[in-house]
C-alpha cells in the first residue's frame, strides 16, 4: 500500500501516463507470447507436415499413388491394419477393466497395479522389444522349448508385432479412465444396482455412457500409437519384407533405398491417419469438458 | 450385496478380455499351420524362403530374386517366394541367432556369419567350404566417394590422411562395410611403410582423426555424405558408390580408385538347422548356387557387384577398373584374427579411435 501513495499524488498526466503505459504493456505482453507460440507452431509442426506432403508429391500423383498400391506396401498397411484391429479391441477391455478396478474399489495393491499400468510409458521402446526377444527367441528365449514344441513363431514373425504393440499401447485407455471414474464415484451404479438392475445393464446404461467420451479419447491415442509404434516393433520385426513390416518400418526401408518421394508418399499415409485421429480426439475431448463441467454445475445444489 | 454384483461384472469382463487373448493365440496357431505347410514340400506346392542380407544388397536381390523363380519354376514347375531382409550386417546375424527362420543368410562379411554360431551350432561350421570362392559368388571392394571435380584432389589413400581432409566412414564396431573400409587402409599402410605395424597404425589413426561423424552403418554413411553434404569424401563399398552415383545425382559427385585396395568378399550360406526343420534345403541351395550360374552373375555385375566369372566380368569391364587388390587372408591371417585384433573392445580401433 505503502509504494501506491506517490502514485496517487502525482499530477494527472502523469497518472494518465502511467495508466497508458500499464495498458499498453498489457497488451503487449499477449501479443509477443502468441506470436511466439504461434512462430514455435508453424516452424515445429506446419512446416513439417506441409513438407511431408510436398515430398510425397514431388515426382508426381502417379509415382505417389504407384508407391501406396505397391504390394509390399499394402502388406505393410495391412499388418498395420490388422495390429490395430487386435490391439485396440484388447487395450480397451483391459484399460476398462483395470479403471473400474482401480476407480470403484478398494483392494490391496492398488496402488501397485497403477504403477504396473504405467510401466510401458516408463519404458524405452528398444528395451521393451528386447524383453520380448528374451521371452520369445526360439533359440535362447525363456519360452524357447514351449515355442520349439508347438512350432509356434512369435517373434520375426506378426504375433510378436502384435504383442509388442500391446504392450507399449497399454497404459493409454486406463490412464485416461481412471481420474473421470474416480472423480464419478460409485453412487450412481449403487444406485441403479438396487433398484434391481443386472449388472450388464448398469454398466450399458450407467458407467459406460457417463464414460464415453473418455474411453474414445483412450481409444484413439491407443489407435494412434499402434499405427505409429516404430523403437518395439523395430526390434521384434526381423524386417521381412512383405510379412512383418509395419508401415513406420516400411517407410524406413524405403528411405533407406533412396526411394525419398515413396517413402514420404507412405509416411503422408501415417499423417492422415494421425490428422483423422486428432480431429476425432478433440470432439471427443470438448464433448468430455462439456459434460463434466454440467456435472459440477448439476452437483453444486446437491453439495 | 452391491459390491458383489459389480464384482461379478468385472469377472465377466476379464472373461471377454481372455477370450479375445485366446484369439491371438489361435491367430498365432494360424501362422504355424501356414509354415507348416510350406514345410512338407511337395515339389508342386509354392514354397517360401527368407534370405536375411545386408544393407546394400537391396536392389542385387530384388531383381535376383525375380530371375531365380522364373529359373525354378520351369526347372521343377515349383512356386518359390524369395523373402527379404537387410539391416546392418551385423544385426542382421544377430537375428539369426534369436530365432529369425533365415534359410540363407547373405551377409558382408564371413565373421558375422562365423558369429551365428558363437552359442549354438545353427549351420555347419564348414560353411565356407561347401560354395566355390570361399561361398562368395560376387565381390567387391573399397573405393572413394568425392564432389564433382574433386576440389581436394583426393587420388589415393595418402590424401585422406591429409590434415583438413573430411573423412565419411561408417563405425567399424557396428558395419560391417566399415571395417573392409578400415582394413583395406591398413592394407595399404603396410604395404608403404614394408610392413611396419606402428607406421601402419599411425596412418590409419590420421585418417580416423580426420572422421567427424561415425555413423552405425553404410547406408547412414551414403546418406550423410549425398545428402547432408557433410565430408570430402565417402569410403564406400564399390557397389554402393556405383548405385548412389547411378541412382542419385551423377553430377555432383565422381569415384575415385585408389591405387590399392581390399577384396570384399561377402560370403552366402544355408542356414543348416533351419532349412532341415522346414524341409527346405533343396531350394535354398540351389537359390545359392544359381548365383554363380550366368544368369546370376550377370544380376550381380548389373547391381555393381564384380562378377567371379571371367566372361561377365569382361563384359562389365568399364564399370570394374582394374585394382590391385589384397585378400583379409593375405594380410590379416583371416577374420576371426582381423576381428580380435582390431574390432574386439580394447582392439587397435578403441586405442587409436579414444587417443584421438
Amino acid at each position: 500500500m505503502a509504494g501506491s501513495i506517490p502514485i496517487q499524488l502525482k499530477t494527472d498526466k502523469e497518472a494518465a501516463y502511467a495508466k497508458k503505459r500499464a495498458v499498453k504493456g498489457s497488451k503487449l505482453v499477449p501479443i509477443v507470447l502468441t506470436t511466439i507460440a504461434l512462430l514455435f507452431f508453424i516452424l515445429m509442426l506446419i512446416i513439417p507436415l506441409i513438407s511431408v506432403f510436398v515430398k510425397a508429391f514431388e515426382q508426381g500423383a502417379n509415382l505417389y499413388f504407384a508407391s501406396i498400391t505397391d504390394p509390399i506396401a499394402l502388406k505393410a498397411i495391412k499388418l498395420t491394419l490388422i495390429t490395430i484391429a487386435i490391439t485396440v479391441p484388447i487395450n480397451t477391455v483391459f484399460g476398462l477393466a483395470a479403471a473400474w478396478a482401480i476407480a470403484k474399489f478398494k483392494f490391496k495393491g492398488k496402488n501397485l497395479l497403477i504403477t504396473f499400468i504405467d510401466l510401458p510409458f516408463s519404458i524405452s521402446p528398444v528395451v521393451a522389444g528386447l524383453i520380448f526377444v528374451l521371452l520369445f527367441s526360439t533359440s535362447h528365449g525363456l519360452f524357447a522349448p514351449l515355442l520349439n514344441a508347438l512350432g509356434i513363431k512369435i517373434i520375426f514373425a506378426p504375433p510378436g508385432i502384435i504383442i509388442a504393440t500391446i504392450f507399449v499401447t497399454l497404459p493409454f485407455v486406463a490412464r485416461e479412465l481412471i481420474p473421470l471414474m474416480e472423480a464419478q464415484g460409485t453412487a450412481e451404479e449403487e444406485a441403479a444396482l438396487t433398484l434391481g438392475a443386472s449388472g450388464w445393464k448398469t454398466f450399458w446404461h450407467i458407467t459406460l455412457p457417463n464414460i464415453k467420451w473418455a474411453l474414445l479419447y483412450g481409444i484413439m491415442l491407443t489407435t494412434a500409437r499402434a499405427a505409429g509404434e516404430f523403437g518395439a516393433v523395430s526390434v521384434v520385426s526381423g524386417h521381412i519384407r512383405g510379412l512383418t513390416n509395419t508401415v513406420p518400418l516400411h517407410v524406413e526401408i524405403l528411405y533407406n533405398e533412396y526411394k525419398f518421394s515413396a517413402a514420404f508418399a507412405v509416411a503422408s499415409l501415417l499423417t492422415l491417419i494421425a490428422l483423422v485421429n486428432l480431429i476425432v480426439k478433440n470432439v471427443a475431448y470438448s464433448k468430455m469438458n462439456r459434460i463434466h463441467k454440467a456435472g459440477e454445475k448439476k452437483n453444486v445444489p446437491e453439495a | 450385496m452391491v459390491k458383489n454384483k459389480i464384482r461379478k461384472n468385472i469377472l465377466r469382463i476379464s472373461l471377454t478380455g481372455l477370450l479375445i487373448a485366446a484369439n491371438l493365440v489361435s491367430f498365432a496357431g494360424c501362422s504355424k499351420e501356414a509354415s507348416n505347410n510350406q514345410g512338407s514340400s511337395k515339389k508342386t506346392e509354392p514354397i517360401t524362403i527368407l534370405n536375411v542380407s545386408y544393407d546394400p544388397t537391396r536392389e542385387l536381390y530384388q531383381d535376383y530374386n525375380e530371375a531365380f523363380q522364373k529359373y525354378w519354376k520351369e526347372k521343377t514347375g515349383q512356386d518359390v517366394t524369395v523373402q527379404q531382409s537387410h539391416g546392418g550386417s551385423g544385426s542382421q546375424a544377430r537375428t539369426v541367432i534369436d530365432g529369425n527362420e533365415a534359410d540363407v543368410v547373405t551377409l558382408a562379411l564371413a565373421y558375422d556369419i562365423d558369429s551365428i554360431n558363437k552359442n549354438k551350432e545353427i549351420l555347419s561350421k564348414d560353411w565356407q567350404k561347401r560354395l566355390p570362392h570361399n561361398s562368395t559368388p560376387y565381390t567387391s571392394t573399397i573405393v572413394f566417394l568425392v564432389r564433382k571435380g574433386n576440389p581436394k584432389n583426393i587420388k589415393d589413400w595418402d590424401d585422406l590422411a591429409k590434415p583438413g581432409v573430411e573423412v565419411i566412414t561408417p563405425n567399424p564396431k557396428t558395419s560391417g562395410g566399415a571395417r573392409w573400409n578400415y582394413l583395406a587402409a591398413w592394407g595399404y599402410a603396410l604395404r608403404k611403410y614394408s610392413n611396419d605395424p606402428e607406421k601402419a597404425r599411425e596412418f590409419v589413426k590420421a585418417i580416423f582423426a580426420n572422421v567427424p561423424v561415425l555413423d552405425s552403418g553404410a547406408r547412414g554413411s551414403t546418406t550423410t555424405f549425398v545428402e547432408r553434404g557433410l565430408g570430402d569424401v565417402l569410403i564406400a563399398w564399390e557397389n554402393e558408390a556405383l548405385l548412389s552415383l547411378n541412382e542419385l545425382d551423377k553430377d555432383k559427385f565422381e569415384i575415385v580408385v585408389p591405387s590399392i585396395s581390399i577384396l570384399a568378399e561377402p560370403p552366402v550360406a544355408v542356414v543348416d538347422s533351419v532349412v532341415d526343420k522346414k524341409g527346405t534345403r533343396e531350394v535354398a541351395e540351389a537359390y545359392l548356387e544359381y548365383l554363380y550360374s550366368d544368369e546370376g552373375q550377370e544380376i550381380s555385375a548389373k547391381n555393381y557387384y564384380r562378377p567371379r566369372s571371367e566372361e561377365i566380368k569382361k563384359k562389365y569391364a568399364s564399370q570394374f577398373p582394374e585394382v590391385e587388390l589384397f585378400t583379409i587372408d593375405e594380410v590379416f591371417g583371416g577374420w576371426d584374427k582381423a576381428q580380435k585384433e582390431h574390432f574386439d573392445d580394447g582392439g587397435v580401433f578403441d586405442q587409436i579411435y579414444e587417443k584421438k
